[in-house]
């Protein structure tokens, strides 16, 4: 530092001297007081203007638009942030939709095989009972149908034999001598028909 | 007349003589490239403060020169230092330009005069003290007692801290004009050589002219630096007294 002031001070020391000898001859314009007053007076008037207009009109607009676009970052940040917590929640809620219809889905699928099976169930039940009662039925016709169709069978045989008599001999026969002989024939034939 | 390397800084009136109360306060060509320096920076950072969330190339400019200078007196000096952003940035503004309208050829470099930068300094320097009285009173006197030095070298090291401080306007000062203009003789030195050495022998220092432009304008740039962040220096030693 004190070597740096004094050689200043030396180069100082040397300027004036130069000058000082040197003022008539040209030398440096610099050491000419000639227009110092006037460079002093032009140079405060310039900078003062200069630094009046920066300070109360250009660099406030300027520090004003850098805040304004630093919060207006901001601001966009933390829209981002917000609307991406929002289409996070919304992807979510999205996704709970998505499953819980599934689940509604499986069940309503489960149900309804249920349902189907049951009536599926019922219904067959009632038509094996249907059915079993249709068989019964047609068992008791086909029991009365056999009972029937033999006393119908004798009483055809003893007409048809009496016809027969009648034609071979020309003569009525005793009705009830035939059907005895008939109801014993058939009674016969139908042992060995039963194979008993 | 023109081969003199000096003869580029000189001084002379534009239009007539103004005088008040015998003051010569004329029109000079010194004059005519501050207004002109002060212009271009209205006009530039007039430019970039259109109101837009993208902004264009200038506006860009202007803001990337806020920030930069911005983040200069936060670094340098602290938050403390806001209330001075304005001066900071109008004096590097108004050093760098002058500087770069130096560099066109033919014109007049308005820093390379002592007496306007010894003014620009010493206002800086009257000011800094008088903040520093204002936030310390007395207490900044503090400032020529380093803490940590033993008694015996106390006195020895106040003298020393007091023409040190006392020497800052000159330093300040003295270091952007003898940078100017250092630089603009020796581009006119080596362009008096073109011009002598004539088509045979003058392609060297064209060469070399060629490069000491490129160097100045690093130059014009960097004093304009030196000196916001000096003045940015002094301003911290007003406002955080930490000797």
């Amino acid at each position: 530092m004190l070597k740096k002031i004094i050689f200043q001070f030396l180069a100082l020391s040397l300027i004036f001297a130069y000058s000082a000898q040197s003022a008539e001859s040209g030398g440096m314009p610099q050491l000419n007081p000639e227009f110092w007053i006037s460079q002093i007076f032009w140079l405060v008037l310039t900078f003062g203007l200069l630094f009046i207009i920066l300070s109360k009109f250009i660099l406030p607009k300027i520090s004003n638009n850098l805040e304004t676009r630093k919060s207006q970052i901001l601001e966009n940040i933390e829209t981002a942030d917000k609307q991406r917590e929002e289409t996070e929640k919304k992807v979510k809620e999205f996704d709970k939709i998505i499953n819980d219809t599934k689940v509604e889905a499986k069940n309503f699928f489960n149900s309804e095989r249920q349902k189907v099976l049951d009536d599926i169930n019922n219904k067959r039940l009632s038509l094996e009972k249907d059915i079993e009662k249709e068989i019964i039925k047609a068992e008791e016709e086909i029991d009365q149908l056999k009972k029937t169709s033999q006393e119908k069978i004798t009483k055809i045989a003893i007409e048809t034999s009496s016809d027969l008599v009648k034609q071979l001999i020309g003569e009525d026969i005793n009705k009830s001598s035939l059907s005895a002989i008939v109801e014993d024939l058939s009674k016969k034939e139908m042992e060995k028909h039963n194979g008993i | 007349m023109a081969a003199n390397p000096m003869y580029q800084f000189n001084v002379y009136r534009i239009g007539p003589e103004i005088k008040i109360n015998n003051i010569d306060i004329s029109f000079t060509n010194a004059s005519l490239f501050m207004v002109i320096s002060s212009l271009a920076i209205l006009i530039i950072f007039n430019l970039g403060t259109k109101r837009s969330i993208i902004p264009n190339k200038i506006q860009l400019l202007a803001e990337l020169s806020y920030s930069f200078i911005s983040k200069m007196i936060s670094d340098t000096a602290g938050s403390k230092a806001k209330p001075y952003f304005s001066f900071i940035f109008s004096l590097f503004m108004f050093v760098l330009f002058c500087n770069m309208f130096g560099m066109i050829p033919y014109s007049f470099t308005v820093t390379s005069h002592i007496i306007v930068t010894f003014v620009l300094a010493a206002f800086i320097f009257i000011g800094v003290t008088i903040i520093g009285f204002i936030k310390h009173g007395l207490g900044y006197l503090k400032l020529f007692v380093p803490s940590g030095v033993p008694m015996v070298l106390l006195p020895l090291i106040v003298v020393i801290e007091i023409i040190s401080y006392l020497s800052r306007p000159i330093s300040l000062s003295v270091r952007l004009f003898a940078n100017m203009m250092a630089g603009h003789t020796m581009m006119k030195v080596f362009g008096g050589f073109v011009v002598s050495l004539g088509i045979v022998g003058g392609w060297l220092p064209l060469g070399f002219s060629v490069a000491l432009t490129g160097l100045e304008i690093l130059v014009a740039f960097l004093q304009a630096y030196v000196f916001a962040i000096l003045t940015c220096i002094y301003l911290n030693d007003a406002l955080n007294l930490h000797h």
